[in-house]
């Protein structure tokens, strides 16, 4: 199978991801579609890694399976937090900091 | 240029000369009111000790044969950096020797004089420690060796001349007066220091006999430059046209002040620094031209204003103004001027403190009124007074023996022997001198009494006559004495060179044309002044004298060139300031807070916002690397 495919893949959940984070208003909506467009990126490191044959992609695709692990921790806290605070897990409510 | 002999004996007392009068200045001036019984006569001994030292001086001069009278005294380096270095250091020769004489001798006459004059001023002790400061800072003026420190002499005196002709600042017309004095000196004094400084650069010394020594190397361009700044130097200080128009200000000052600084000693220091550096003035034939055209001019200006002013120290400011002119006029004509204008300065310095120590008295004896109109018929009241007056005046306008007569026709005719025309004018000069002088002597001491109703003419106390006898029998043998029995001319020759005047008309007709022009000048001046009534209130009077007594608008040409045109740069320079500068930087300053205020209303709070610019410039990114890949 062709591994151009796979990036033609992992380019396609990246704008599905994207768009979400867009024009989606519950946190953890958006949440999610941010997971999306790092996975999308795993996909593209792996099928990197094996059109180039060396283990450089998947090696890095593990560093950020840590990173989203560590952000979904923090970022869900914040969520959390939100929600308790103001009933909503919408992000355009909590706008204050601006000019 | 003859070398300087070391000083000894009498000669190595020189510095004292200055040091004397510098020092009693100091214990008057910072010892306060402790000194103020004892400190006037402190400042007579002072001065008096200088004279008596100045006069031993001339004495073992005379010993000296003429090549060896030229003596230096180095005290201290006083500047010294890199090439440059200038010291402390005298010179005393045949021509120091004469101005040391004058201002120690006329100045301790005057000092005297004061005594009397000042003696119910409260603030008597500060005006002889200014007398004492003027007088050691002439002396260092005419003893410098070289013209830095004769700038520090020549600013010396002219900040003695803003104190004392402020002296009554209590006065607004005083206190602007000597503001008036100082601002315009400031003008000549930016020449004498453009002056040393091109010296510097063309010379790189400013030392006299270095100067002189290579002054002939120079391109004649560069001197006719140094000349000219020194004239400019010596208008400003000698109150020449067209920086005269302080002199008459000054009279504000009390009359012992407008005897010493602005009639004898400060004014003349133009001649002096003229004739000092002849050198320069005798290769530089323009800047010599110049010279006798200011001196000419203000001859007739002063003359004018002489001629019309009722104040009878105004009178005799513009009379000084003339005089000068004289000298200046005769400092341009060559080596056959310097001497005639040295021995002017010197006889004009005795006759002309005469007459304004004369002015005093009878000021002193009316009340301190200055109005010749209120005058009149004062002869038998103030007998030493005027006759002393009458002799003076009999000395300026030149009636022999006495001796303006000498040094007044010895100035003419030598401008004769450079063009008929100065000659006829300096000649017809002299006649109107004779008829403003008869004229205030008339108006004084003549005629009907015209005094104020409160007035009370008495003569003065001794203390002020004895100086005027002193004075008046040097303006009688003073000239006789300088021309048969110790000759001037050959006295200076050494300093100044000497030219014979060569003509073929002899000089006693130069001499008698003069006197009876001056002859007919008085006698006009007595018909005018003398028979006749003088109104009390002084008449409209033609275009002339109106002018006249407007110092021949010397103000308002000073107002219209000068002051006006400083206001409206001023005025000018504070919109640029203001719109320009200001708006500038308060502009690009409201520029940029615009900006700013419209710049954060991208900052909306939105999550979402912040993505899609994020998303956006990724977006860029990704296809300016596709553009780049592609091309």
């Amino acid at each position: 199978m062709n591994p151009s495919n796979y990036v033609i893949l992992s380019a396609v959940l990246f704008s599905i991801g994207a768009v979400g984070v867009l024009v989606r208003r519950n946190a953890i909506v958006v949440f999610m579609s941010v997971e999306l467009m790092l996975n999308a990126a795993n996909l593209a490191f792996v099928a990197f890694a094996r059109m180039n044959g060396n283990l450089d992609g998947q090696v890095v695709a593990f560093f950020v399976m840590v990173v989203a692990a560590a952000e979904v921790v923090v970022g869900l806290a914040i969520i959390v937090t939100i929600f308790r605070t103001r009933r909503s897990a919408s992000i355009d409510e909590p706008n204050l900091l601006k000019f | 240029m003859t070398e300087l002999m070391p000083a000894e004996g009498v000669f190595s007392l020189m510095w004292l000369l200055i040091a004397l009068p510098l020092a009693g200045a100091a214990v008057l001036l910072f010892g306060g009111r402790r000194t103020n019984t004892w400190g006037p006569y402190l400042a007579i001994l002072t001065v008096g000790s200088s004279a008596v030292i100045g006069i031993l001086m001339l004495l073992g001069m005379m010993q000296n044969s003429p090549e060896q009278r030229s003596i230096g005294q180095t005290l201290f380096t006083w500047v010294f950096v890199g090439d440059f270095s200038a010291d402390m250091a005298f010179q005393l020769d045949q021509l120091s020797i004469v101005f040391v004489l004058l201002i120690t001798v006329v100045g301790t006459l005057i000092h005297i004089y004061s005594l009397g004059y000042m003696a119910h001023d409260h603030d008597k002790r500060k005006f002889f420690g200014y007398l004492n400061l003027f007088v050691a800072a002439m002396l260092l003026l005419v003893l410098a060796n070289n013209y830095l420190l004769l700038y520090v002499g020549w600013e010396g005196v002219g900040l003695a001349s803003y104190l004392l002709i402020s002296f009554w600042q209590i006065k607004p017309s005083a206190a602007a007066a000597g503001k008036k004095a100082f601002i315009i000196n400031r003008v000549g004094d930016v020449g004498l220091s453009l002056a040393i400084m091109l010296m510097f650069v063309t010379f790189g010394s400013v030392g006299f006999q270095d100067v002189f020594g290579v002054a002939g190397q120079a391109s004649e361009g560069t001197l006719t430059a140094i000349g000219l700044l020194l004239l400019l130097a010596a208008c400003g200080k000698s109150a020449q046209f067209p920086l005269q128009a302080w002199l008459l200000d000054a009279m504000e000052g009390p009359t012992p002040v407008s005897a010493l600084i602005h009639a004898a000693t400060m004014v003349t220091a133009g001649v002096y620094l003229i004739v000092r550096s002849n050198v320069i003035f005798t290769a530089a034939e323009w800047a010599a031209i110049a010279v006798i055209v200011v001196g000419m001019i203000t001859i007739w200006m002063g003359a004018i204003i002489g001629s019309a002013k009722d104040d009878i120290k105004k009178s005799l400011a513009g009379s000084t103004m003339s005089q000068i002119g004289y000298m200046i006029m005769a400092a341009g004509l060559g080596p056959i001027g310097y001497v005639f204008a040295i021995f002017h300065l010197l006889m004009h310095g005795v006759f002309k403190a005469g007459l304004f120590l004369g002015a005093g008295s009878v000021m002193h004896g009316m009340n301190d009124n200055v109005n010749m109109r209120r005058y009149g018929a004062l002869r038998p009241l103030m007998l030493i007074t005027s006759t002393t007056f009458i002799i003076c005046y009999l000395a300026i306008i030149g009636i022999p023996p006495f001796d303006g007569f000498f040094s007044k026709d010895d100035i003419i005719h030598a401008s004769f022997e450079r063009s008929p025309i100065i000659g006829v004018l300096a000649m017809l000069a002299a006649g109107l001198t004779g008829f403003y002088m008869t004229r205030m002597v008339a108006m004084t001491f003549f005629g009907k009494a015209r005094w104020e109703d409160d007035v009370h003419p008495h003569e003065s106390p001794k203390v002020m006559t004895i100086p005027l006898i002193i004075l008046a029998i040097g303006a009688t043998f003073g000239g006789l004495s300088l021309v048969y029995w110790g000759n001037i001319e050959t006295w200076l020759e050494p300093v100044t060179g000497i030219e014979t005047i060569e003509l073929a008309v002899p000089a006693w007709v130069f001499e008698l044309t003069t006197l009876v022009l001056v002859i007919i000048g008085a006698v006009i001046g007595w018909m005018t002044y003398a028979r006749r009534e003088v109104p009390v209130e002084a008449p409209r009077g033609s275009w002339l004298t109106r002018a006249a007594r407007k110092d021949l608008y010397g103000d308002a040409v000073n107002d219209v060139l000068v002051v006006q045109p400083t206001f409206y740069a001023s005025r000018w320079l504070v919109w640029f300031d203001n719109k320009g500068v200001d708006g500038f930087v308060n502009g690009s300053a409201a520029f940029i807070g615009g900006l700013s205020g419209r710049m954060r209303r991208y900052q909306t709070g939105f999550v979402r916002s912040y993505a899609l610019s994020m998303v956006g410039g990724a977006v860029l990114v990704v296809l300016a690397l596709v553009l780049v890949r592609a091309s």
